[in-house]
């Protein structure tokens, strides 16, 4: 830790050497820390190109007596799996799509538009962040059984399409943004409408990037939801249900249940690597993230 | 961009109610235009938030199945769940698990996070690297440590090469409750770390150079530079972790099933069967209510002892 610095003034150019051999073990160490870290996910990786024979072998091996990549067509043709991607596409492209349109909108009317009642709503708005999901899917349950919504895109769509995270989000950006930009447009012409589309969303980007990837990764990965809402899992189950449900009727054949994981990843680690540069940055202004 | 061509012309552009500051047109066109633009989110959120709360608070006073008649039950969902036995080692277990998980998570978090921040090369990398299994999806994560931890699994198995007997840590009363958490912070803790890394990133680094030249040593340095400087993050992800952790419900329900016994059950696993298994969704809705009571108390709390050790004026 912060030990590897030099000790003392006095002892700097005697200890360079010495720290330096300090901060390469400690390095080291800490790659080392990673790589167990890592364990989980290489032995998900490792199992996945097993014959169901190696699985658990003794002694444990990373590696079975054959790479076996037949089983990732085996997993994608057993139980509709492609069925599960296609879902968890559809519904997290489209719920990604309305976050983002509704949330910049709105964020735009508060962060820019003078309106009587605009602090008492942005309030109410932020008050919803603090009602826990568990006491939502409750009566949702029921909203969605009187819309006749059970067991359709929409119901795995539209409930959490709308956050007021999303809108806070985006206000913190547009508040950032200079006035004068907005006094410029007026005075050139251009109205709400066309002063938001052509000015404010292109230089939001960024933010919208964030939240992008962060909703899409919620959609994506959410599980407790469509475990209530899906009837017919072959139909409409997304790739989370997909796997437990795999795993209830296939838990023997650990090697095809791995691959279904490692495809069930690929997406969200995808996205993770897209994000990396503004991943800390992101975290620190927008504290959003994993649930 | 446009800029400055329309600086200096605009004084000449006749506006008719006077300069854009000017209240009345400003407002006027700006109500129309609002509604416009908040209209989506205000009705999805009305719709599926609001409703669904006013909804959730009647249905905890009903006896409402999932499907068929609905009776008014009064308060009875609530003194029913406050008085039985099961509930009670419900909220026990959550409180177990939370008591275990969140110190766990801050130590490791905080810990590697400070340890990278000294890395010269690869810090960001390492970084991703710890933040995977927060996006990766939590039923993948859960299955292979399903397979880590039962008998001829890995741990197993590596026990076996040295002669060791490892225990069943899924199906023992005493480890199940351990190996969740354990899997818990496997799989949650990088979030953290990310916050504590944008705080360390954040601190000034003459601050330490001065101390360091001073002679004030590494752990002075971090107990009176490092931790004030970060104690709001501290907070809010002490805050935010505790939220998160009584909502726990994914690794229960696949890792464990509750068990073995009720060891494992935790509220919202509980709130799910009695809904969804149950079909009693009045319950699982006053189950809901209590957690809800529960989180505020416990976030009202930390606020109001934040003065005690968050530092914001540095």
């Amino acid at each position: 830790m912060s030990e590897l610095a030099p000790p003392s003034p006095a002892g700097r150019s005697r200890n360079t050497s010495a720290a330096k051999i300090r901060h390469g073990l400690s390095a080291t160490l800490l790659w080392l820390v990673a790589l167990l870290f890592l364990t989980p996910l290489i032995y998900t990786v490792a199992t996945s190109l097993k014959p169901a024979s190696d699985v658990f072998s003794v002694p444990p091996s990373l590696v079975g007596k054959e790479i076996r990549w037949q089983n990732y067509a085996d997993a994608l043709d057993y139980l509709p799996f492609q069925k599960f991607i296609l879902n968890g596409l559809i519904v997290a492209v489209s719920g990604t799509l309305i976050t983002l349109a509704a949330a910049s909108m709105s964020a735009y009317a508060f962060a820019r538009l003078k309106f009587r009642g605009r602090n008492v709503l942005f309030a109410a708005f932020l008050a919803t962040l603090m009602i826990p999901q568990e006491v939502l899917v409750v009566p949702m349950f029921s909203l969605m059984q009187e819309f006749g919504w059970v067991d359709s895109y929409r119901a795995l769509i539209l409930p959490w399409a709308f956050t007021a995270f999303g809108v806070f989000l985006m206000r913190q950006f547009f508040l950032t943004i200079p006035q004068e930009l907005a006094d410029a447009a007026y005075i050139d012409g251009a109205g709400k409408f066309r002063t938001f589309f052509s000015i404010m969303l292109p230089l939001a980007r960024p933010s919208l990037a964030v939240l992008a990837v962060f909703t899409f990764i919620n959609y994506w990965n959410s599980f407790l939801w469509p475990l209530i809402i899906t009837n017919s899992v072959e139909d409409k189950g997304t790739v989370p249900l997909g796997l437990s449900l795999f795993f209830s009727q296939q838990g023997s054949q650990w090697n095809l249940v791995m691959a279904a994981s490692v495809i069930s990843m690929i997406p969200t680690v995808l996205l993770l690597l897209l994000l990396r540069k503004h991943l800390v940055s992101g975290i620190a202004t927008t504290g959003m993230g994993g649930r | 961009m446009t800029m400055e061509s329309t600086i200096s012309p605009a004084p000449e552009r006749p506006v008719p109610s006077g300069p854009p500051r000017s209240k009345k047109s400003w407002r006027d066109s700006d109500t129309a235009a609002a509604t416009v633009f908040a209209a989506p989110s205000t009705i999805g959120l009305t719709v599926f938030t609001v409703i669904p709360i006013v909804m959730s608070l009647v249905m905890s006073f009903y006896n409402w199945p999932a499907f068929g008649d609905k009776s008014v039950a009064g308060t009875a969902n609530f003194s029913d769940l406050l008085s039985s036995p099961e509930f009670r080692r419900v909220v026990l277990n959550t409180v177990v698990f939370t008591v275990l998980y969140l110190p766990l998570n801050l130590l490791v978090s905080l810990g590697l996070s400070l340890w990278i921040s000294t890395m010269r090369r690869g810090r960001q990398t390492l970084r991703v690297l710890f933040f995977v299994p927060v996006v990766t999806p939590i039923v993948a994560n859960v299955l292979v440590w399903k397979m880590i931890y039962q008998p001829n699994g890995l741990i197993d198995g590596i026990g076996q090469q040295f002669g060791v007997d490892m225990p069943n840590f899924l199906g023992d009363p005493n480890w199940a409750m351990l190996a969740l958490v354990l899997m818990s912070v496997w799989q949650g803790f990088g979030y953290n770390l990310l916050v504590f890394s944008a705080a360390i990133d954040s601190i000034p680094q003459s601050l330490n150079e001065a101390a360091s030249l001073d002679g004030v040593g590494p752990w002075q340095r971090f107990r009176h530079i490092t931790l004030p400087m970060i104690s709001p993050s501290m907070f809010f992800a002490t805050t935010m972790t505790l939220i998160t952790t009584f909502q726990v419900f994914a690794q229960p329900y696949l890792l464990t099933g509750g068990g073995p016994g009720a060891t494992t059950e935790t509220l919202v696993l509980f709130i799910y069967r009695e809904g969804f298994s149950n079909f009693a969704l009045g319950t699982a809705a006053a189950g809901a209510w209590v957690l809800f009571a529960i989180i505020l108390v416990i976030t009202a709390l930390q606020f109001l002892f934040q003065k005690k050790w968050v530092t914001y004026d540095v």
